[in-house]
């Protein structure tokens, strides 16, 4: 049935599928309180822009898409790192880890 | 091409189930291995866009560094309880929350959807992918003399988060700053690394009279006393 339909493989598919990876993780950064996994939402936002990133770059074909994605990826690790450390430092001084209870600097 | 996009489709369900298990499940750990299935979802689709160098590093950083990362917070903390979904703390946020993924979602897929040339620009003529020379190769060459700077910037942004989270992780020997909101249980993950110490009220003095003993032993003593 395939064959007959005959469905090519655009790049439109990627981007598609990166959107929706995108608003998902977006989705979740917002309904979540924990801070852990509103990090793993961020982490779901930036694979679907660096899906984007490998689409355009196979399409236009350029490298500069995936050196991006390199640089990415370098960001995301950094940004996981204080992140965690943060957390860890958070949890070390109170005992709540919600997003709500973190309301140090509220007037 | 049929198995090209039946890579595409299973590869695709795998990363959006991970991706609605992230957001969905309530228990920390269970979010963090639906993460790891959308990692490797994305990896599947970059070697199906021929990224095999980006398939690589996204299994070997993500798989194997950020979600173990992860995990060993959740482990350390202890704070792999149920996230309390039951309370919305800002009226209607998660009503707008949703409403603005939709909103998103629908934007996203009107601009993709609706002209019939989607992919624009001009095919590059400097960095072009050529399928003969290894994708390696080429991102090497790129990264060592287009991007060199940035190349370098990233060197220092990698150090500078190293250090600062060695920083921020370290304990301090001062007060605890929300004294009023301590009340023993982050102790009890503490306790975890050095079991035999907290709880004990005179080791606690003898070691806070000691100011010249490792901090590393007397840190969690020190806590509990300033929570007095």
């Amino acid at each position: 049935m395939l064959a007959q339909v005959e469905v090519s493989l655009t790049p439109t598919w990627y981007l598609v599928l990166a959107a929706m990876i995108f608003a998902i993780g977006a989705v979740g950064l917002l309904i979540r309180r924990n801070p852990l996994v509103m990090f793993m939402c961020v982490e779901l936002m930036l694979n679907a822009v660096t899906l984007t990133f490998v689409s355009f770059s196979r399409a236009l074909d350029d490298v500069g898409g995936q050196v991006f994605v390199f640089f990415v990826l370098v960001v995301a690790a950094a940004e996981v790192v204080v992140g965690l450390a943060l957390v860890v430092a958070i949890m070390r001084r109170r005992q709540g880890a919600d997003a709500d209870d973190l309301s140090l600097m509220r007037g | 091409m049929r198995v090209e996009m039946f890579t595409f489709l299973l590869a695709g369900l795998i990363c959006l189930g991970g991706a609605l298990g992230v957001v969905l499940f309530r228990n920390t750990v269970h979010n963090a291995l639906s993460l790891v299935a959308t990692l490797f979802g994305v990896a599947v689709l970059f070697i199906a866009q021929e990224a095999y160098f980006l398939a690589a590093v996204q299994v070997i950083v993500y798989a194997g560094a950020i979600v173990i990362l992860f995990l060993f917070v959740i482990m350390l903390l202890g704070v792999d309880r149920a996230d309390q979904m039951g309370v919305d703390p800002i009226v209607g946020q998660r009503t707008a929350a949703v409403v603005f993924g939709v909103a998103i979602l629908g934007l996203s897929l009107v601009a993709l959807l609706s002209g019939p040339e989607v992919v624009t620009g001009t095919p590059a003529t400097t960095a072009a992918l050529s399928s003969d020379i290894p994708d390696v190769n080429q991102i090497g060459e790129a990264l060592f003399t287009d991007y060199v700077f940035a190349f370098e910037i990233t060197a220092v942004l990698l150090t500078i988060a190293v250090v600062g989270a060695v920083v921020l992780a370290r304990r301090s020997d001062g007060p605890v700053i929300d004294e009023d909101e301590f009340d023993g249980t982050a102790l009890d993950a503490l306790a975890l690394e050095e079991p035999s110490d907290v709880g004990d009220p005179d080791q606690d003095t003898a070691d806070g009279a000691d100011p010249g003993s490792g901090a590393d032993e007397t840190d969690p003593d020190d806590l509990e006393e300033a929570s007095r």
